[in-house]
């Protein structure tokens, strides 16, 4: 009780500190300190995105359909390269450091690369955001395949586990917390990085309509959008975190 | 003929002797217990019977068959209970019949008719950070059973736990060992709990590790609790003492 109790006071602390920003920034502009034309005030955002809701949701239907199958693709990739660096230790100490190089290459250069190779559709998107997600996931999950416990794997060997048995019963639900951990990384990846590659070429998105507005300086536009992406990435997260309580039980009788 | 024969066995690690011409015998329905100081070899010798490792020399008969560096045959449980966290209690105990093959579901019908002899009635759904150490290990206990129900290996498996749980699962596990006729072969450093426990003992001595005497305890079971207390259990003690320290020098 108590503790629920502080957690909504905690959770009124942030949201006061939001609410103080917001008045603020809007008394700011209302009052003229700041010109319009450098920064729209909080009204006029939440206007433009009222009246732009139709566009902006169609936009952002692709946008996301780019994620999900970036982010799915990525975390099958994520897990099949860690079953196997975990299986294989000569596959880990080939892969490991290209893993991290991969991680070095800045996003926005290799995006108009990606789109003179495949072209203006969905494909040059999904590559760059299986490049960015699958990374987390392959790393998550292998630092629990390899600190899954060794009485215990010994133990079920001594049973006559082999080697599948020991992954599915101790290493792959051991790895459940370091794979969750891993993807709610991968999910704000995979919505900044639709976004990302959408701004250096496409037809739809929130990324292109980013660009567009942009260009007519409809700085209102511009903040709308910005909130918007702020809010699925959240709405991402948090989702990620009911499905792992959902696949954690036991973390919950805590 | 024997429940299990450990006959001749030795075993190095880097060259270096950790147990040397190992012989010992488990006969039906008896506690045998492995006494010695610790890093003496006793977890070398207990990889070695469950298979987990094979010996330089030597071999290990189940039932008069031969099951050297074989897993599979016989378990072990260690001090720490090794219950998975993520499984509920019934799902842990079932995984050496899903280690087998069996179906879930079966599996888990067969378990249940065993909890209430383990002292665990209604504690199948918990997980195992919901219940006491004392639970936990007759849970593991029963895990080790439900796989191999003729040899149990038991190694220091209560000496995490207080003297007062310690005192009433040893009560119990003879008990547990009457009824279903399990033979137990069992290692400590505890001489106390050694000798309350054992029909036999072999002291473990020496580096490399070697057996160097055998010990009856010829007091009938069931034990009773003063068994602890009495003249004789101090003199199988002292006994004990001084073999263990005689072959120190």
């Amino acid at each position: 009780m108590r503790k629920k109790l502080q957690s909504t006071t905690s959770k009124l602390w942030a949201l006061a500190a939001i609410a103080l920003l917001l008045i603020v920034w809007q008394a700011a502009c209302s009052s003229g300190l700041i010109s319009k034309f450098m920064l729209p005030s909080p009204v006029d955002v939440g206007k433009a995105f009222v009246g732009d809701f139709g566009l902006l949701m169609d936009n952002l239907r692709v946008t996301l359909a780019e994620a999900f199958l970036g982010l799915a693709i990525g975390v099958g990739l994520g897990f099949g390269m860690a079953a196997l660096m975990d299986r294989f230790d000569w596959l880990y100490q080939a892969l490991y450091p290209l893993l991290v190089l991969t991680q070095t290459i800045p996003t926005v250069a290799i995006a108009p690369l990606l789109v003179l190779w495949f072209g203006y559709e969905m494909t040059p998107k999904v590559i760059l955001i299986v490049i960015v997600t699958f990374f987390p996931i392959t790393v998550g999950l292998l630092n629990g395949f390899r600190s899954a416990d060794k009485d215990t794997m010994n133990l079920l060997r001594s049973m006559g586990a082999d080697r599948l048995q020991i992954f599915r019963y101790v290493k792959l639900p051991g790895s459940l917390s370091y794979f969750f951990s891993g993807l709610r990384i991968s999910v704000s990846y995979a919505v900044v990085g639709a976004v990302i590659s959408e701004w250096l070429g496409g037809f739809n998105g929130l990324g292109v309509y980013m660009t567009k507005v942009k260009k007519a300086f409809s700085f209102d536009k511009m903040f709308a959008v910005i909130f918007l992406i702020s809010a699925i990435s959240l709405l991402l997260m948090w989702l990620v975190e009911v499905l792992q309580k959902r696949c954690m039980p036991w973390e919950e009788k805590k | 003929m024997s429940e299990l024969v450990v006959a001749g066995v030795s075993k190095s690690f880097d060259g270096k002797e950790i147990i040397r011409d190992i012989n010992l015998h488990l006969e039906h329905g008896e506690l045998v217990s492995l006494l010695g100081a610790s890093g003496g070899g006793k977890t070398t010798l207990f990889n070695v019977i469950s298979g987990l490792s094979r010996p330089d020399q030597g071999s290990v008969l189940l039932e008069g068959e031969e099951i050297t560096g074989q897993p599979g045959r016989v378990s072990y449980m260690l001090q720490r209970d090794l219950l998975l966290p993520y499984r509920t209690i019934e799902d842990n105990v079932a995984l050496p019949l899903l280690l087998k093959g069996e179906k879930k579901k079966a599996a888990r019908i067969k378990v249940g008719s065993h909890f209430a002899e383990f002292g665990l009635e209604g504690k199948q759904k918990k997980y195992p950070h919901q219940l006491s150490g004392g639970m936990r290990q007759r849970a593991a206990l029963l895990r080790t059973y439900l796989f191999s129900e003729k040899v149990a290996l038991l190694d220091e498996p209560f000496s995490a736990l207080d003297t007062l749980t310690k005192s009433a699962i040893h009560q119990w596990y003879l008990n547990i060992m009457e009824q279903i006729q399990l033979s137990t072969l069992f290692v400590t450093h505890d001489i106390d709990e050694a000798v309350y426990l054992s029909d036999r003992i072999y002291l473990l001595n020496g580096n490399p590790g070697t057996i160097t005497d055998e010990i009856l305890i010829r007091e009938k079971k069931p034990r009773r609790e003063e068994f602890r207390l009495s003249q004789e259990f101090l003199e199988y003690k002292k006994e004990i003492l001084s073999r263990l320290k005689l072959s120190d020098q």
